[in-house]
């Protein structure tokens, strides 16, 4: 796969021709970055590698090696090997999703590799498996619905419908959501995972007094209830974690989605100037609107950059403390690092709106202020 | 459960039962007269349901998206028959299945690599959308009330076709006898095509039906794909019949299944692991029940022995 | 006649030279995908003691392959979390050692395809295929929402399991272990196929009723076929589980069966090193192709629809000639 990662490196270089990064003060780091770039999933791959290179964009002293893992949790096991024995980076990064961040993170750092998560955050990972080389970039998996809950205690939702798919992160994000929420849970659904028909549960969601559907299903999953739920004649109010609302998917689903509340810790909305820079830089180079998921891979390359200048990767102890200082202009505004290495941050409530032609998200309003995962007191390290 | 929700299930089943009927149809008319395993067969549910969601796109017109669907599976379809299929006929199922799996792994990278990575959009005209009032206060989604309808009639008509029709005489000859039907001066191999570009056209209608409810995005056709092989198989290879109630048997249990089960798993068990427990077998339900079916009858439920 | 042992020969040595060579170059990572494709068509030379022997096309293997991946998976994260697997009636611990995994993986692997043979068997075709494929998917389904082993995010064991006087964490020992294995086995199936069992099983496949006059029942010779086949293919799975330091149900998948399949079609099914020649070319394949493209699947398709078409009797029958080894 040389010919692959050559290519990224050059990309790389020659995109910043005369950029600022070529700074003396800054170490030399080889980062390796697996993710989802073949399949079905790989938009959200795509979008974080997109994210990435962007904010790296002109550095010449990170190397970055690209790697698909195909979205099977063997694959990315065995390009992890590879990176760490063949290519010997000294970072990691890109996994999209839970199960094969914890198939392949434990193993990294217990080699010594530092791993940034640019998406995914298994609870296991922020409590009793953390690790002093772990850095979640992105968020904890319960964060958008412990929000999510909190804001439905105080806008007077009182009667809930649960649903996600029956698997950990699906059972993880109703938790979440249920640790916060105060009113009636009146029914909760698991559904089959990669399920494409919908009519069996809005059946039961029509049939429920529930007043709000609260619902986790990433990907083509949501694209398909969405579209059922809107053509279904039934009206309750829809809330749910970014995930089945981010750009990518919006645009499949159509004028179904607006109105629906959805949490976020990025908007492409968010007032500040690191935020505009990035939606107009982006837009700029690949010519379509980032999604959360660009935003994060940006943030990660950020982050990494700024650990660059101020200490040396071989040097792991310095490397980790400066890493954990998070100084660096996040597009998501306030950003730090809990003693567990996960995000302390703001997570939004967002809303779908359309803009124009484009149908997108609009902040409405912050739904749970500096959130921190509740994982953190089984972190010991 | 109220008598309402379970007759909305029971409809929800019967539209999903059709649905995988076109599926079913298709690969069960191929593997009847010609004898292929065609693992390629989601493939073509796939290419009709983005070119329904590219002209729809382009037109604004769901008509025009359904024909596209159809021509642009049933070319598809023919297409790969001229070049692929009809090299395979003489070979045992091993090699069909290593070949057609093969073509799924073009058909899918080759469509991402033509319409990108993300989902597409097409969504149902606004003339079918919202419910309708059944009898007895039932309100259900007119498109799908419309799945159904289309896909009982494409089942009439396929009765008609290969009961009534030259084709469909031709095409029972060609399950029955393939040298008898070549030495009676029949054109076997031009028979051949239409057979598949048919069967391919089906899937493609099927494809364009869903994905304006569903997702369209690279890889929907696999999963489908695996249920319309567990619906042949419990209805017989070969039978169209067989897949009418094959179909029928899959979409009611999965559906009812998926509703009843966690519900059933909680009178005698505590609910939070009745629900998962409920899900679990829920969605292992289809393959018991193929199982058993295959059990009491090796040859599925209208297979020829 | 004798291109064929010499081609076995040649593929067969291949794995521990490009093993070596790679040891000395300091490219661990080649070490790891030989191993791979070791063990790998290991489980390709399970489904071929069913599907070139036995005649028995199953599509469901995958199902063989995760119960083996799981022994290892439950017995080691056991182990590692120092909690029995259960106190009553006996207590059962886990465990680290990889000669006990693999008896638990073969042993449950036996007795799944005991179970899932004597209720296929029955059936014979596309029936056989779609039903071996029906427990596959019903394993698949049950092992993403059984909450107890990890679902869907499957099971990390940190460190690989111990094996007597080896380092298994080495790239290379651990080679060692999935190559020896796997020629241990291909000595046994070679055997197996001219054993009388053998020969009895090739019989009932060609013509089940001459087999039947001679007072031997086809069932039941399938069946023991089956159960060795399955037991071959938990024990590479249990050896994949530890190659990862990881389970998940994508091993049940039937996307995995598939390409166990693969492996032994791409090489020529019925011929003893056929798996072992069909894993060693996906591998490399998957290899170089994943280099050049993103749309690398493409390029995939292209090349096995080439060998179906064109190279009749798999990899080894191109290379050996016109003339069955079997038959």
């Amino acid at each position: 796969m040389k010919i692959k990662s050559l290519i990224a490196a050059v990309s790389i270089a020659a995109l910043g021709s005369g950029a600022a990064w070529a700074d003396a003060h800054s170490s030399k780091v080889k980062v390796g970055m697996i993710t989802t770039l073949s399949g079905g999933g790989a938009g959200l791959g795509i979008d974080v590698r997109d994210g990435f290179m962007l904010a790296a964009k002109g550095n010449e002293n990170l190397e970055l090696v690209i790697e698909d893992d195909q979205r099977k949790p063997d694959i990315a096991v065995q390009l992890a090997d590879k990176l760490i024995q063949s290519e010997k980076v000294d970072v990691l990064t890109g996994i999209i999703w839970s199960n094969l961040a914890m198939a392949v993170v434990p193993a990294a750092t217990a080699q010594g590799k530092f791993y940034l998560s640019p998406n995914a955050g298994p609870s296991a990972l922020a409590g009793k498996g953390c690790s002093p080389l772990y850095f979640n970039v992105a968020w904890q998996n319960d964060a958008f619905n412990e929000a999510a809950g909190a804001w439905a205690n105080e806008n007077g939702i009182k009667k809930v419908f649960l649903m996600a798919p029956n698997y950990p992160a699906g059972q993880d994000m109703i938790a979440g959501f249920k640790r916060t929420y105060k009113g009636d849970v009146v029914e909760e659904v698991y559904t089959k995972l990669g399920q494409t028909d919908y009519a069996a549960e809005i059946a039961q969601m029509r049939a429920s007094d529930a007043d709000t559907i609260y619902f986790f299903l990433p990907g083509g999953m949501g694209i398909s209830f969405m579209k059922q739920y809107a053509g279904s004649g039934v009206d309750k109010a829809v809330m749910g974690p970014a995930f089945s609302f981010d750009q990518g998917i919006l645009g499949a689903i159509g004028d179904a989605a607006l109105g629906v509340k959805n949490t976020s810790h990025w908007s492409k909305d968010i007032d500040n100037e690191a935020n505009k820079k990035f939606v107009a830089d982006f837009q700029a180079e690949y010519g379509r609107l980032p999604s959360l998921y660009a935003a994060q891979g940006y943030d990660t390359a950020l982050l990494l950059q700024s650990a660059m200048g101020k200490a040396d990767v071989k040097d792991a102890a310095a490397f980790q403390a400066a890493l954990e200082e998070a100084d660096f202009a996040s597009v998501r505004g306030k950003f730090a690092f809990a003693p567990n290495h996960h995000p302390i941050q703001d997570i939004f409530m967002r809303e779908v709106v359309k803009e124009g032609d484009v149908v997108t998200n609009k902040v409405i309003g912050v739904a749970s202020p500096d959130h921190q995962d509740v994982y953190g007191a089984e972190c010991k390290m | 459960m109220s008598l309402i929700l379970l007759i909305e299930q029971v409809l929800n089943g019967i539209q999903f039962g059709v649905m995988l009927f076109l599926m079913a149809a298709g690969l069960t008319l191929i593997f009847g007269v010609m004898g292929l395993i065609n693992l390629a067969h989601g493939s073509l549910y796939m290419v009709g349901a983005f070119a329904a969601a590219a002209v729809a796109g382009w037109t604004g017109s769901f008509a025009l998206a359904l024909i596209a669907a159809l021509a642009a599976a049933a070319a598809a379809g023919a297409l790969v028959e001229l070049l692929v299929i009809r090299r395979l006929y003489d070979r045992d199922h091993l090699d069909q299945v290593l070949a057609t799996f093969a073509l799924i792994l073009i058909f899918s990278e080759g469509t991402r690599y033509i319409f990108g990575s993300f989902p597409l959009f097409l969504d149902i005209p606004a003339a079918l959308s919202g419910p309708v009032l059944l009898p007895g206060g039932i309100l259900y989604p007119l498109y799908r009330l419309v799945i159904i309808a289309v896909g009982l009639l494409v089942a009439a008509g396929l009765f008609v076709l290969i009961a009534k029709t030259r084709i469909g005489i031709q095409i029972r000859a060609g399950e029955a006898d393939r040298e008898m039907i070549a030495a009676l001066g029949v054109d076997i191999s031009k028979l051949y095509t239409l057979v598949f570009a048919l069967g391919a056209a089906l899937a493609g209608l099927a494809g364009a039906l869903v994905g304006a409810i569903q997702s369209v995005q690279v890889g929907m056709g696999e999963p489908v794909l695996i249920l319309a092989f567990v619906v042949i198989v419990i209805g017989g290879i070969g039978s169209i019949k067989g897949a009418l109630i094959g179909a029928l048997l899959v979409g009611l249990t999965d559906t009812l299944g998926g509703a009843l089960l966690p519900t059933l798993f909680a009178t005698f068990m505590e609910p939070s692991s009745a629900n998962t427990i409920g899900s679990a077998v829920a969605s292992m339900a289809i393959y018991i029940l193929m199982a058993g079916v295959l059990l009491f009858k090796p040859s599925g439920l209208f297979g020829a022995t | 006649m004798a291109r064929e042992p010499l081609i076995n020969i040649i593929l067969f040595a291949l794995f521990p030279v490009t093993a070596g060579v790679a040891m000395v170059l300091d490219e661990p990572f080649i070490i790891t995908l030989m191993t791979k494709a070791a063990i790998l068509a290991l489980a390709g030379v399970g489904l071929n003691i069913a599907l070139g022997l036995g005649g028995l096309v199953s599509f469901g293997h995958a199902a063989f392959f995760g119960i083996g991946g799981y022994a290892m998976g439950v017995l080691a994260s056991h182990a590692q979390s120092y909690t029995p697997i259960m106190e009553t009636p006996i207590l059962i611990e886990g465990t680290k050692s990889m000669l006990v995994i693999w008896g638990v993986a073969v042993v449950a692997a036996a007795l799944a395809a005991l179970l899932i043979g004597v209720l296929s068997l029955r059936t014979t075709g596309v029936y056989f295929i779609m039903i071996t494929l029906a427990f596959g998917q019903m394993l698949y389904y049950f092992a993403i929402s059984w909450p107890a082993y990890g679902g869907e995010d499957g099971l990390s064991i940190y460190i690989r399991n111990d094996f007597p006087g080896l380092n298994t964490l080495d790239p290379i020992q651990f080679f060692a272990i999935a190559f020896t294995v796997l020629a241990a086995v291909l000595f046994i199936a070679g055997r197996l196929a001219k054993a009388p069992f053998g020969l009895a099983l090739s019989a009932a496949r060609q013509n089940p009723e001459r087999v039947e006059t001679v007072g031997v029942a086809p069932f039941r010779l399938r069946l023991v076929a089956f159960i060795i086949s399955g037991a071959v293919t938990g024990l590479a799975g249990a050896l994949f589980a530890d190659l990862n330091r990881f389970v998940s149900p994508t091993m049940f998948s039937w996307q995995t069966s598939g390409e166990i399949m693969i492996f032994v079609i791409l090489g020529g099914v019925g011929r003893l090193f056929g798996p072992v020649a069909g894993a060693a070319l996906f591998i490399l394949l998957e290899h170089v192709l994943g280099g050049l493209s993103d749309f690398w699947h493409v390029y995939l398709g292209l090349l096995l629809l080439l060998v179906v078409l064109f190279a009749r009797g798999g990899l080894i029958g191109t290379l050996a000639g016109k003339e069955t080894a079997h038959d």
